[in-house]
């Protein structure tokens, strides 16, 4: 196996932020249409963390006028070119499927005392998509 | 070039630079010694003999050594011969192979041992549709009628029926090569290639006219 991962290395992102299961995170990505580049945000919690190596995978899910919407990204997907942690939530399991059963004030997730041992990220300049930014959330309710 | 012996170490994807994930196989291949040249005037036919996968010499039989020490390769576990064409003879006996005989791009067929699935049904087999799961059908997993009656009186030849499935010779072809990691003698080819991981397979340049895909 670790033959397996010296093919992946080069095609795993080095900098991510650390992030899982109850994290609130805003996904930039990478949307081609025709000859346009733009940048498609997608914001939500994070209810899974799956897989290993270039095949790992996040799953966001948010509420979209009234309709959730679940996505799944690949976290070293080139077509991901920014996740950033927006809300560190308390959770206490790794994967949260027990919040497509609920809504509203049951569907909430406490934010996280300051832990020691996770850096928080460091307040940055509003992300800077390459040609343009626009919430996805339109787009995504749509594919539904 | 004709092939190269190697192992399959298992699949894994990586990304294509617009974003699209590649599902690819990594196979360990070569370095592969040439042991013996065959000509069609000596021996009938024109291959080349690859030896692959260096094992100390007690592994090996004495006529196993002894037909290796006489061309001067180390002792190896495993040989296969590629067939060349009649013309083959730029590979001398001795030359040593590697990965380095193909490049990204490449088309390759890849030939293994399928995994063993043992004795199984036409279902799964053959891709039979079995019989309803319901509705009184008491057939759920059954070939059905296997041919008439009186005339021909006999099972056709080749009347699929169930009996051992896998573990037999498969052949993939036109598959693409993605990668090639002479440090490590790997080659990363695009798709699925026959066996479990570790099992031994042959990779060579595709065989006769195939299409691009």
């Amino acid at each position: 196996m670790d033959v397996l991962r010296n093919v992946e290395a080069p095609h795993l992102k080095g900098e991510l932020p650390k992030f899982g299961s109850g994290d609130t995170v805003r996904v930039a990505v990478r949307v081609v249409e025709g000859e346009k580049v733009r940048a498609q945000l997608f914001q939500g919690v994070v209810i899974a963390r799956s897989g290993s190596g270039t095949r790992e995978t996040f799953t966001v899910r948010k509420i979209s006028d009234g309709v959730a919407v679940e996505r799944v990204f690949p976290v070293h997907s080139p077509n991901v070119t920014e996740i950033e942690v927006i809300r560190r939530g308390r959770v206490r399991r790794a994967k949260l499927t027990y919040l497509r059963g609920r809504k509203g004030r049951s569907a909430r997730i406490r934010e996280r005392a300051y832990d020691g041992r996770i850096k928080h990220p460091a307040p940055k300049p509003a992300a800077v998509p390459e040609v343009a930014a626009e919430d996805g959330g339109d787009a995504a309710a749509a594919e539904q | 070039m004709p092939g190269l012996i190697g192992r399959k170490i298992g699949m894994t994807q990586i990304f294509a630079e617009n974003g699209t994930a590649i599902p690819v196989t990594v196979v360990a291949a070569g370095p592969c010694p040439v042991v013996q040249v065959k000509t069609i005037e000596r021996d009938g036919y024109a291959a080349v003999q690859l030896a692959y996968d260096v094992v100390p010499a007690r592994k090996l039989t004495r006529p196993q050594l002894g037909h290796l020490q006489k061309r001067e390769v180390e002792p190896h576990r495993v040989l296969r011969e590629f067939r060349t064409e009649e013309t083959g003879g730029e590979i001398a006996a001795g030359a040593v192979l590697d990965v380095t005989i193909f490049a990204p791009g490449d088309r390759i067929d890849v030939v293994g041992r399928t995994k063993g699935r043992g004795f199984q049904g036409v279902v799964r087999r053959h891709g039979f549709h079995g019989g309803p799961e319901t509705h009184g059908c008491k057939t759920h997993d059954q070939p059905g009628s296997i041919g008439a009656s009186a005339s021909p009186a006999r099972v056709v030849k080749g009347k699929k029926l169930p009996g051992q499935m896998g573990a037999g010779r498969k052949t993939i072809r036109n598959l693409r090569v993605v990668n090639v990691d002479k440090e490590r003698n790997l080659l990363v080819i695009r798709g699925a290639v026959p066996g479990c991981r570790n099992s031994l397979v042959l990779v060579r340049k595709i065989a006769g006219e195939t299409q691009e895909g």
